[in-house]
């Protein structure tokens, strides 16, 4: 983690006297050396690039440039649609996604540390994860209708069983030695679950939490797409209808990026509050 | 000379001692059809360090988590200071042999741990906690975590946090099999420091002969399926020459010849 320039750099005979300040290619060199972020930016840039080129070419009448994208993004945001359709859409997700991660988690720390609670629960999340969710997203509407009760109830039936049963895997994966260290200083079970379990499980916890979140997102997706035409996917629909791709793919990558910025912020909550350790290098 | 230094325990069942901290009665463990072990009877004189030695397989480390309370007995009686016990008490402190350290906590919290649980206040516990990382040489190490630590280290963790409960008996499940050569000598010199300094109820478990003589009061052999007690000796070494001297001494080298003859019929 060394900020200057290294040694070896001055002696390559790129800089001449000490007192010279790095050339903006050395900048940019030292940078790209010591930061991780400068990778990401040129992993995203080769992305867009070859978007741009891809939609110039044009691979399809229906593929925009990744400019068109951006302008159209910057028009659904100037006339306030997108503020509409996320508003519309997060709440069902925010909603569907507390519920599973509480109820999901509950059930699963259960599971591991209950034989009872497993023989009971998990065959039912087992057919759960196996069974095409999308299938299932149209009944809701049947029972539920088209409100916000069908949409969160497809979230949830995407992310639940992702997160009940890798919270319940995460609790069977404890390291012994730790479980029985605690019941030799006279932990009681309530200490053991909270002082040793939970934070040791808590990696797999959170990896169980993190694919919950995105199945979430696919729940919110297909019930904005196959029940109620609201949020970002009627945004969607709406501008493929009328044969404006450039909005449509405005609101598909936005999506993407809310995502995926969701699930980049939860890897930093966890490292930095629940492993401390994991910030040091 | 040689036989001078050997004292043999020829009744293994031998009279209670007024001053028996651990007893160990007529323990038997069973895992399914498995007989683990049959029959021990043991005292464990308080002061004492008393290692229980054997080849693998013979229950040594089973019997040790029996006097724990980490393990249940199929049958048989576990008497500690004089009363009968089923579980783990504040009465002993158990050394794993993988460290059992949390790896989310810092050294400081590790060796707090133990108190952490009996709901010590904070400041109270740091402070104890701090007293025992330094008697294991680890000052200036507590806000470490256990990954920036080396092997022999992370088991310095584990004694400190050990001792910090003050407990009568202190239970050490091979706690240098982890640890290289070089530190192990160490380690086992640091050891008789820290009985010396702490009058505490030592029981060891190893499979290292050398080990057991070097660091023992009295030595337990343990012969396998089923574990039994197969011999006690006390090698009578006198530890106020140096390290080295005590592992040239004739006397050790007998006594780990001695009960080297006796497990060599379990070796494979």
């Amino acid at each position: 983690m060394q900020m200057s320039v290294s040694p070896a750099k001055l002696d390559n005979g790129i800089g001449a006297s000490k007192e010279a300040p790095p050339t903006v290619l050395e900048a940019i060199r030292t940078f790209a050396d010591e930061r991780r972020s400068f990778w990401i930016v040129v992993s995203l840039l080769v992305l867009f690039v070859a978007w741009e080129i891809a939609g110039r070419i044009p691979i399809s009448f229906a593929f925009p440039t990744f400019l068109e994208t951006v302008s159209a993004f910057g028009e659904l945001v100037a006339d306030g649609s997108m503020h509409n359709a996320y508003f519309l859409t997060l709440q069902p997700l925010v909603l569907g996604v507390v519920i599973s991660a509480a109820v999901g988690i509950g059930l699963g720390v259960a599971m591991g540390l209950s034989d009872k609670a497993e023989w009971l629960l998990a065959p039912v999340f087992i057919v759960l994860q196996a069974a095409p969710m999308a299938a299932l997203v149209p009944l809701v509407t049947f029972v539920y209708g088209i409100g916000l009760t069908a949409k969160t109830l497809a979230v949830i039936m995407l992310a639940l069983p992702v997160i009940v049963l890798n919270s319940y895997k995460a609790v069977r994966h404890v390291n012994p030695s730790l479980v029985d260290m605690c019941r030799s200083f006279q932990g009681s079970r309530m200490q053991q679950i909270f002082k040793i379990i939970i934070p040791d499980a808590s990696p797999v916890l959170f990896a169980g939490l993190r694919l919950g979140i995105a199945a979430g997102f696919i729940g919110v997706m297909l019930a904005e797409l196959l029940i109620t035409p609201t949020g970002i996917g009627d945004l969607i629909t709406y501008h493929r209808s009328v044969a404006n791709y450039a909005h449509m793919y405005a609101a598909v990558a936005s999506i993407i990026a809310v995502s995926t910025l969701t699930l980049a912020g939860l890897q930093y909550v966890e490292a930095h509050l629940l492993r401390p350790e994991k910030r040091r290098k | 000379m040689a036989n001078s230094a050997l004292a043999r325990g020829d009744n293994l069942k031998f009279a209670t001692g007024n001053d028996a901290v651990v007893q160990v009665r007529d323990i038997f463990k069973n895992y399914g059809d498995v007989e683990a072990l049959r029959g021990i009877n043991l005292e464990f004189e308080r002061g004492k360090l008393t290692t229980l030695l054997g080849p693998s397989g013979c229950g040594k480390t089973t019997l040790l988590k029996i006097i724990a309370g980490l393990v249940p007995a199929t049958s048989g009686e576990i008497r500690v200071n004089g009363r009968a016990v089923t579980g783990p008490g504040p009465e002993r402190a158990f050394v794993f042999q993988d460290f059992a350290l949390m790896p989310w906590a810092t050294v400081l919290r590790n060796v707090g741990f133990g108190l952490e649980l009996k709901g010590m206040p904070a400041a109270e516990r740091d402070r104890t906690a701090r007293r025992y990382i330094e008697q294991v040489g680890l000052a200036g190490f507590e806000q470490k975590y256990p990954h920036e630590l080396s092997g022999g280290m992370r088991q310095r963790v584990g004694i400190a946090r050990a001792f910090a409960v003050n407990a009568d008996v202190l239970l050490l499940d091979e706690p240098f099999s982890a640890v290289d050569e070089q530190n192990r000598r160490k380690f086992q010199e640091d050891l008789l420091r820290l009985v010396e300094l702490e009058k505490k109820t030592f029981i060891f478990v190893t499979h290292s002969i050398e080990e057991a003589v070097y660091v023992s009061d009295r030595i337990v052999l343990l012969s396998p399926r089923p574990g039994r007690v197969s011999q006690i000796i006390d090698p009578m070494i006198d530890r106020s020459a140096s390290p080295d001297d005590i592992r040239r001494d004739a006397g050790y080298l007998d006594v780990v010849e001695e009960i080297w003859q006796g497990l060599r019929q379990y070796a494979e």
